[in-house]
């Protein structure tokens, strides 16, 4: 059978989009098992060991749960932003995974194989998606007709406008050094000597040149940029330390009081989703996405069908690893450190984070005047 | 493709925007006016102008529009009462407003030539970004005019902080 190129490119694309919707959903309820396992770990208990060899199936047993409980909805709500709100929550969280380069760039019949959609604008595309995710908790809270739904959403909007400045700010730096906003791009320009290259780092690179061999200052040196994306994120995700709107403590569970079975579900799901896309943009923007820390050290073994798959699939490892170890850090700040208080969260946010991004971009964009 | 991406958007635009108008609650309107801008959005990217598309929608729809209905939320505004309308409006507004219509129709079509055009659907097919350019011109041509609108800004920010200050 022949099929045209646009019948490829439309067969690719769906293929991809199911794909990578698969591979997301799966690793968001295997985090959730993840979490809990490493947080059991931490607290010196076992956490979920029942439910399959190491409580492997748990994220199944929990999926059955929540899918056949019954759906409750309180009579008091409004009711068709009620039930809009968590599905502008997962939507959003979803969406934003389709620009992210999660392999070396394989052209197929001219489709990107390893990206689901590769938009010119793709890191301001995150941020629209993202910050139009804000209105899934900010609609739960107030449809729900709840204090403690109305307050949490309200602190979570209020977080989520205060941070994503900062945010925002701090990505500036990487943009000013890769001098575009395609993600690719971005990956590209740390790709050149490996781990040195990545722009939380830098240091002495030899580079071969047409003159021999000469040393080069590599990196973006976005240390700071990325500790203030890291903590800005944490807060946008509504994760601990920066969980105040779902603070059991005062306010039951905050904008998902009233939601139960699958409405519930969709705001779990799409927390962890938000982490997974956060792990993917700092990957992205800070590690050098899907490249090898060790750059061209190593080369690929085997004959040429081995090195063609070998260099399909190494960066895809290395792209997970990366993602694996965020989201690592993410349990592990979770079950270490205690929550903020709401004062507290906002001077951070005003006073100190978004001065330190602007220092950041004035100091990036110096060196980059004078130096590059 | 183009063009059905526009009709798409074009009458959910619309849709929304008279949507705005009939709802009588207003946290409905604020959320009309977030689909209007977004399909805005979606149509400047189909004319080529990505970052004004992406600006759109993280500015108006991601912050601003989260203000209108956090400000709503806070303050529990409840449906409004249907009022007949002003005379005004009948006898002044809906004439005026066809006839800027009108006016604003007849120049774009006429001069054409001298505002220049983007092909509908221009901006997809090629993968260059104008970025570059935008903040090219943005901080050389009109620097003055940029810099003026943040001072601008800087006024408004301040009058707020006065007005929100507590005497004492």
């Amino acid at each position: 059978m022949h099929l045209s190129d646009t019948q490829i490119f439309f067969l690719l694309t769906i293929l991809k989009i199911v794909v990578v919707l698969v591979i997301t959903l799966t690793s968001v309820a295997y985090t959730v098992l993840l979490e809990r396992k490493l947080i059991g770990l931490m607290q010196n208990r076992w956490g979920p060991s029942r439910t399959g060899p190491f409580g492997l199936l748990q994220p199944l047993a929990d999926g059955i749960k929540l899918f056949l409980k019954e759906d409750l909805m309180p009579l008091a709500v409004e009711r068709p932003l009620f039930v809009l709100a968590p599905m502008i929550a997962l939507a959003c969280a979803l969406v934003s995974i389709a620009v992210v380069p999660f392999g070396s760039l394989t052209v197929y019949h001219g489709v990107d194989l390893f990206e689901i959609s590769d938009v010119n604008i793709g890191l301001l595309v995150i941020l629209g998606i993202t910050s139009i995710g804000v209105y899934g908790i900010a609609l739960s809270g107030w449809a729900s007709n709840n204090k403690y739904s109305l307050l949490g959403s309200l602190r979570a909007s209020a977080q989520i406008v205060s941070y994503e400045l900062a945010l925002g700010l701090s990505l500036v730096g990487v943009v000013l050094r890769a001098q575009s906003l395609r993600l690719r791009d971005i990956v590209n320009s740390q790709a050149a000597h490996g781990a040195l290259s990545w722009n939380i780092l830098g240091g002495p690179a030899r580079e071969h040149t047409a003159h021999g061999t000469v040393w080069v200052i590599a990196g973006g040196f976005q240390l700071l940029g990325f500790f203030i994306y890291l903590m800005a994120a944490y807060a946008e995700t509504n994760r601990a330390p920066f969980d105040l709107p779902e603070a059991e403590s005062e306010l039951v569970a905050g904008y998902h009081t009233e939601y139960s079975s699958m409405k519930f579900a969709m705001f779990f799901m799409a927390e962890y989703a938000n982490m997974i896309t956060v792990a993917c943009v700092a990957t992205l923007m800070f590690f050098g996405g899907a490249s090898s820390p060790f750059g061209h050290l190593f080369p690929y073994v085997g004959g040429h069908t081995a090195q063609i798959i070998e260099m399909a699939l190494l960066p895809i490892f290395w792209f997970v690893l990366k993602i694996f170890a965020f989201i690592f850090l993410y349990i592990w700040v979770r079950s270490t450190l205690p929550r903020f208080r709401y004062d507290q969260l906002m001077s951070f946010g005003w006073k100190f984070l978004l001065p330190m991004a602007m220092l950041n971009i004035l100091i990036t964009s110096l060196v980059l005047a004078f130096h590059g | 493709m183009q063009l059905a991406l526009f009709l798409i958007f074009g009458i959910l635009c619309v849709a929304g925007a008279l949507n705005l108008l009939f709802q009588r609650h207003p946290i409905n309107s604020a959320l009309s006016l977030v689909v209007v801008m977004m399909s805005l959005a979606v149509i400047y990217w189909t004319l080529g102008a990505e970052f004004l598309a992406a600006a759109q929608v993280i500015v108006y729809s991601g912050a601003i529009m989260v203000l209108f209905t956090f400000v709503i939320m806070l303050l529990n505004a409840g449906e409004e009462v249907r009022t007949r309308g002003s005379k005004a409006a009948y006898f002044a507004g809906i004439p005026g407003v066809l006839g800027v219509f009108t006016l604003l129709t007849y120049i774009f079509l006429r001069e054409k030539s001298a505002l220049g055009y983007a092909n509908l659907g221009g901006g997809l097919n090629n993968g260059v970004s104008n970025i570059a350019e935008i903040s090219r011109v943005l901080f050389t041509d009109l620097l003055l005019p940029f810099e003026v609108t943040s001072v601008l800004i800087l006024v408004a920010i301040l009058g707020a902080v006065v007005l929100a200050r507590k005497e004492n």
